[in-house]
């Protein structure tokens, strides 16, 4: 054993194979997608300007009509896609649009069950008078076709119904597995489009499926797209699991085990199935963190019950570690940038927010609220700093990365761990029961009004929303 | 009489055991008050138990082989203190015998901040053996923060048995 305080550094263990290992089947590997065309003609300026609108103005364009018919296809081919061929697929695909756009609280689409649906010439003319009788004032086309290669093409087409002009297309290729994906790209580029934020539905989320009763949980690491959809569990559930963060470029997943019997971090490749512990020390590891770059790695360590925060590269080698107090500092999220670091001390006697730069220096208190203020998390946008404020109940607040303008979210029994959407518009957290401990996902946008929750096949928590995917 | 007291002993130690390992019964009798715990023996009681085992360390330590913490703290105190010696007491006098300490959270706690705390009430118990004279090597540490309840209910007579430090012997 390493003297206590000695040990500041820590091999990386890169090559050692872990014994026992508690992984189910390892999900596919991603494939990227390519893009079919180009973007189509830029609305002008006049168009421009009637579009300004922003997510702080939602009670404007919330209410926008937009209808979303069936994708039409250019002939019916059988697709691995859909069982019944590529026109039944052109309806899911506008299915997944609208629940994308619908259950965000962002837009109140109506969806292809709804609409008549267009033939595959009219995805680039479309029948204005049909749609203007609707009074939708904005129209989505797209169309699906199955390649000689298996492969389909989704064109997507935004269109100003009352302008009766097209004011953005996007197409996509993608093997037929990943037809949601060519959806949610859909979704994102109207989103985008109309809202002037960045994209996020095509991205993914990984968590903590559990079930079973509350002094017997069995807690499994699981994953599955932003809408719930591809659901998948890594871990067999044999050991506990919890807090997994997918990287950036989602080849990989940091989460805590019980596997060895004691809680340690482990990196979870997904391209080989295999998995390492995050550093080679016999003392406890918690709170694993990617930097937003994925090159490095945060995660805390106790030793003799003194729990600091660690930096180690991504690639392995030495950890560094950058807290260095009596007491508990634990988790940290970086700025969009990697130059600072946001995390949880109780240095001052119980948990507050604290943040420094990412080598560990010009450590500073953030929250002064009252109460215990936990889990702290850096929006990709950098304007905000999501956490968990413990005053009686546990609530999901922001405020900025001065630690001002504090805001609550939610205001139920316990709400903890927020992890921000890739665009920074949205938190999803997780919610327990009081008494019976059941436990779900949901999310709430920052005006704190749209709150929902989101489907799992079992209890949830730990939710860790990745990037837009590559 | 104090036969009846042995068996209930035991028994409530068999309870204590089921409690920490996986299978914990579904709920749990009344909470018992911290604050008037009865003052353990100071001698090892012989029982049918074999020695090395978790029966065998709860019979000797009265049922008592768990600490218990106020919300947010892991200070050993008096009762804690007291519990403590007679577990170094049996420690001490079996020099073969290694023990885990597991510490836990009540569920009004974070997650990730749970854990860390479980691992320092672990440590203020097994750094309270070794002052007593218990070799450092012969006690491990485990945290379960808020993750294995042995009280149900989210109040706070349930969190004050959840915030605890439990002594275990390996098998």
């Amino acid at each position: 054993m390493k003297p206590i305080f000695a040990a500041l550094i820590f091999a990386f263990s890169l090559s050692a194979p872990v014994a026992a290992q508690d992984l189910g089947e390892r999900p596919p590997a991603d494939s990227a997608i390519e893009s079919a065309f180009e973007s189509g003609p830029v609305a002008d300026a006049a168009e421009e300007d009637g579009l300004s609108f922003t997510v702080t103005d939602e009670s404007e364009w919330q209410d926008l009509g937009i209808a979303i018919p069936a994708f039409a296809t250019d002939r019916e081919r059988p697709t691995p896609a859909n069982a019944n061929g590529t026109t039944a697929l052109g309806l899911e695909l506008a299915r997944v649009i609208t629940a994308d756009l619908k259950n965000n609280g962002l837009f109140r689409p109506v969806g292809p069950d709804a609409l008549p649906r267009p033939g595959f010439a009219q995805i680039t003319a479309p029948a204005w008078g049909t749609w203007s009788g609707r009074s939708a004032e904005m129209l989505v086309h797209g169309y699906v076709r199955a390649g000689a290669d298996g492969r389909l093409t989704v064109g997507c087409y935004l269109y100003d119904v009352q302008l009766q002009s097209e004011l953005v297309r996007e197409g996509w290729i993608v093997p037929p597995q990943d037809w949601r994906r060519a959806a949610h790209k859909c979704a994102d580029l109207i989103y985008s489009r109309l809202s002037g934020e960045s994209p996020f539905f095509d991205s993914r989320i990984a968590y903590i499926a559990e079930t079973g009763p509350k002094d017997r949980r069995v807690k499994r690491l699981a994953i599955m797209d932003s809408d719930g959809a591809n659901h998948r569990f890594i871990t067999t559930g044999r050991a506990m699991a919890l807090t997994p963060r997918y990287s950036p470029d989602y080849r990989k997943l940091l989460y805590l085990s019980y596997v060895d019997g004691n809680p340690r971090i482990y990196v979870y490749d997904i391209g080989s199935g295999q998995q390492v512990l995050i550093t080679q020390s016999s003392n406890p590891t918690f709170a694993p963190r990617w930097s937003p770059d994925g090159k490095w790695i945060l995660y805390s360590m106790a030793v003799a019950g003194n729990t600091d925060i660690y930096r180690v590269s991504a690639q392995g080698g030495p950890s560094v570690r950058l807290t260095n107090t009596p007491g508990i500092d634990i988790g940290g999220s970086y700025s969009p940038d990697g130059s600072k670091i946001v995390f949880e001390s109780d240095r001052s006697g119980n948990q507050q927010i604290y943040v420094m730069n990412a080598d560990g220096t010009d450590q500073r208190r953030l929250t002064f609220f009252g109460g215990r203020a936990a889990t702290p998390e850096w929006s990709p946008r950098g304007d905000q700093i999501a956490f968990t404020h413990i005053a009686g109940n546990f609530r999901i607040a922001v405020m900025t990365p001065q630690g001002g303008n504090l805001r609550h979210l939610t205001d139920s029994w316990q709400d903890e761990a927020p992890t921000w959407a890739p665009n920074g518009r949205i938190i999803q957290f997780f919610r327990t029961e009081k008494n019976s401990g059941k436990t779900g996902l949901w999310q709430v946008d920052l005006t704190g009004r749209n709150e929902r929750r989101l489907p799992t096949p079992v209890d949830a928590s730990d939710p860790a929303w990745g990037p837009v995917l590559p | 009489m104090n036969r009846i007291s042995m068996t209930a002993a035991l028994l409530a130690g068999t309870i204590a055991l089921a409690g920490c390992k996986t299978s914990a019964p579904p709920d749990l009798p009344p909470d018992p008050t911290p604050t008037t715990r009865p003052t353990v023996p100071t001698t090892p009681v012989q029982t049918g138990a074999s020695l090395g085992t978790q029966d065998h360390f709860l019979a000797a330590v009265n049922g008592q082989n768990t600490v218990y913490f106020d919300t947010d703290r892991y200070n050993i105190d008096s009762q804690d203190a007291a519990i403590l010696q007679v577990q170094a007491q049996y420690l001490m006098q079996y020099p073969a015998i290694t023990v885990t300490i597991e510490g836990h959270c009540d569920e009004r706690g974070t997650r990730d901040y749970n854990l860390a705390l479980g691992e320092r009430r672990a440590n203020a118990a097994k750094n309270y053996l070794v002052s007593l004279g218990v070799p450092a090597g012969r006690i491990q540490t485990v945290s379960y923060g808020k993750e294995a309840p042995v009280a149900l209910g989210s109040n706070e007579a349930a969190w004050a048995q959840n915030r605890r430090a439990a002594t275990i012997v390996i098998n």
